[in-house]
């Protein structure tokens, strides 16, 4: 599909106001996690703006295509996502994380249009992926089956456990996304438990693999396309991202893994964001 | 004597009694359920022994290996049940749901799908593998998770029958089977009701001494309790109380009214099982004596069936033991 410069450009916009949402979501929620959802904010402005067949105001679609977020603690930036694609009302962000809200700290299905499974626990969400990739294939039907993972997730025995079934059973319409941001909760990725060669392990087990610049949305787009395209095996996109990019202060820094900023950091962030990385000195609302 | 009603196996007491394991019933629902074309079946490396190797056969499209990956089994079983299919999934209890506690816990039970969990080698009675294969902690493990039933059936006739059930009620479920040879205590027409627990055993009589309520193949030791107890006058009531979650509290509560004194027979901890489960409902709404046959919070170890059903207070005389307890705290 022709992608024009004009739409690519929007699509950074969306990724920027996904930011700007994830900021102010967790600010009001006191707690929550900071840096996988400003690191993957392009890509999910990608699939919830681009990539995906879904119907917003028709969550349960049969014929949608489903996103498994397997990470499931940087699901502020798939609720951003969802709200601004229409699941559900923009105001319901602030709820995150507060009594009687629909958007629970980890994704849950039946709570939240939008939302295919329950994950958040570690290493869950890839085998659950390549479980509706499979009742899909018994049933002939066409859709296709994103799952969005960390890169600190492969640490989990489920998470290989999956990887060799979906080789084994050549799953064709399952598309895996890695955030290779090189960070988890104690530190780098390659000081906690070294995870590489990430490339030659999927290769080993039966899929094809991509790596992009994650913050590339058309280099990410056109990954997503090539997968499409290989009709014998699953396929890895190892997305390189940069943890919390777009905020000077958190980008590249473990420690904002699993916390919130405070009301000060937050003025601060946006500040940056409503910026662009300073392209543009009078800010938007 | 034995409820006509129940239509009970005539050679239940004779020695020649026709044996066969829980899992082969399971085995032959799997069949029966699998004319439904949603039913799909995991195996994890024990595709003969937790007898889904002829559902494999019959319904090659439908069945999936997953190796000695239990946790991987059961996450993709939660992926195939959101999308619309109905799992079942087989391993050793130890394992599975053991050792896939928490998968169970988030992906099935939270998420409320509609996957059953053949938890297989059950018990004490595993044998010879000894303790770190033979799973007694199952029941209380899946019994406090909310949106989980569980069934264990008393034979391979009923684990024919609760396969076939539970394939048809939407949840996830847990279906606990064990391993060896066992009486076959009911028939084709003995009534089977997810949810409902009827009498094996009703001494003659209005009154009764005391009620036995038991799951699973040791309430064939409940019945030769039952049978003894009654030459010494002692009159009983045995329950089959195959559903342990929902628990039939109205049957139990009923016979327990008139018993007076409660006896709970299971191959499993005597914490959070069965006996767990009705202690729970008696404290709540009928305070009575109660006395736990199980096993007292130990692991087993490597033997004959019957020596560690001996071994570990399980055997038609530990509950005729119990039952005397029971009557003299009444």
């Amino acid at each position: 599909m022709y992608l024009s410069h004009h739409r690519i450009k929007d699509l950074y916009e969306v990724a920027n106001r996904l930011r700007e949402d994830v900021i102010e979501m967790l600010v009001e929620a006191g707690s929550g996690h900071s840096a996988g959802p400003l690191g993957m904010a392009d890509i999910f402005a990608a699939m919830y703006f681009y990539v995906l067949n879904h119907k917003p105001k028709n969550p349960n679609w049969p014929l949608r295509d489903r996103l498994i977020l397997s990470n499931g603690h940087i699901c502020p930036i798939q609720y951003a996502a969802l709200a601004r694609s229409g699941y559900f009302p923009l105001k319901e962000l602030s709820t995150l994380r507060k009594i009687n809200s629909r958007l629970q700290g980890h994704p849950h299905r039946g709570s939240l249009p939008g939302v295919e499974t329950t994950s958040g626990p570690l290493g869950s969400g890839l085998a659950q992926a390549i479980g509706m990739a499979l009742a899909a294939k018994l049933n002939n039907e066409r859709h296709r089956i994103y799952c969005m993972m960390s890169d600190g997730e492969h640490d989990e025995g489920n998470t290989w456990e999956a990887v060799m079934f979906a080789g084994k059973n050549k799953l064709n319409n399952l598309t895996a996304v890695m955030d290779r941001n090189n960070i988890q909760i104690d530190g780098f990725t390659e000081n906690v438990m070294p995870l590489e060669p990430l490339r030659d392990k999927y290769e080993a087990f039966g899929w094809e693999v991509i790596d992009v610049d994650g913050h590339n949305i058309e280099e990410f787009i056109s990954a997503i396309w090539e997968a499409k395209a290989i009709y014998e095996k699953p396929t890895m996109i190892i997305a390189h991202t940069i943890p919390g990019k777009g905020v000077d202060f958190m980008e590249r820094k473990y420690e904002w893994h699993g916390i919130p900023p405070n009301k000060e950091q937050a003025r601060e962030a946006l500040s940056q964001l409503r910026k662009l990385g300073g392209k543009i000195k009078s800010e938007h609302e | 004597m034995l409820n006509p009603d129940a239509k009970l196996n005539h050679d239940i007491f004779s020695k020649h009694v026709e044996e066969a394991p829980t899992r082969d019933g399971y085995g032959h629902g799997l069949l029966e359920a699998g004319k439904e074309k949603n039913v799909v079946v995991l195996s994890a490396d024990l595709e003969e022994s937790t007898r889904c190797h002829w559902f494999a056969k019959v319904y090659p499209e439908r069945f999936f290996e997953c190796g000695v990956a239990e946790q991987g089994m059961t996450t993709i079983a939660a992926g195939l049940a959101v999308a619309g299919k109905i799992p079942f999934i087989s391993s050793y209890a130890n394992f599975c749901p053991g050792r896939t506690w928490e998968q169970v816990r988030t992906t099935i039970c939270y998420n409320n799908a509609n996957v059953k969990i053949a938890g297989n080698h059950a018990g004490i009675s595993v044998g010879p593998d000894g303790a770190t294969h033979q799973a007694t902690e199952d029941i209380a493990i899946m019994r406090s998770l909310p949106n989980m039933k569980v069934v264990v059936p008393c034979d391979s006739i009923e684990a024919q029958k609760a396969t076939m059930a539970v394939s048809q009620i939407y949840g996830p479920m847990y279906l606990r089977l064990q391993r060896e040879k066992t009486p076959v205590m009911t028939t084709k027409e003995t009534p089977f009701v997810f949810g409902k627990a009827y009498p094996l055993w009703v001494s003659k009589g209005k009154e009764i001494d005391v009620l036995i309520i038991g799951a699973g193949p040791l309430l064939h030791n409940a019945l030769l309790a039952a049978k003894e107890l009654e030459k010494e006058r002692i009159r009983s009531v045995v329950l089959n109380s195959h559903t342990i979650k929902p628990l039939d509290e109205k049957e139990i509560l009923n016979w327990a009214k008139k018993a007076g004194a409660v006896v709970t027979v299971e191959e499993h901890n005597i914490i959070g099982g069965l006996g767990g489960a009705v202690a729970e409902l008696l404290t709540g709404k009928l305070p009575l004596p109660l006395e736990r046959v199980g096993i007292r919070d130990v692991y087993g170890e490597s033997g004959k069936p019957e020596e560690l059903i001996r071994k570990y207070h399980l055997d038609v005389k530990d509950v005729v033991v119990a039952v005397k307890k029971v009557i003299k705290r009444k």
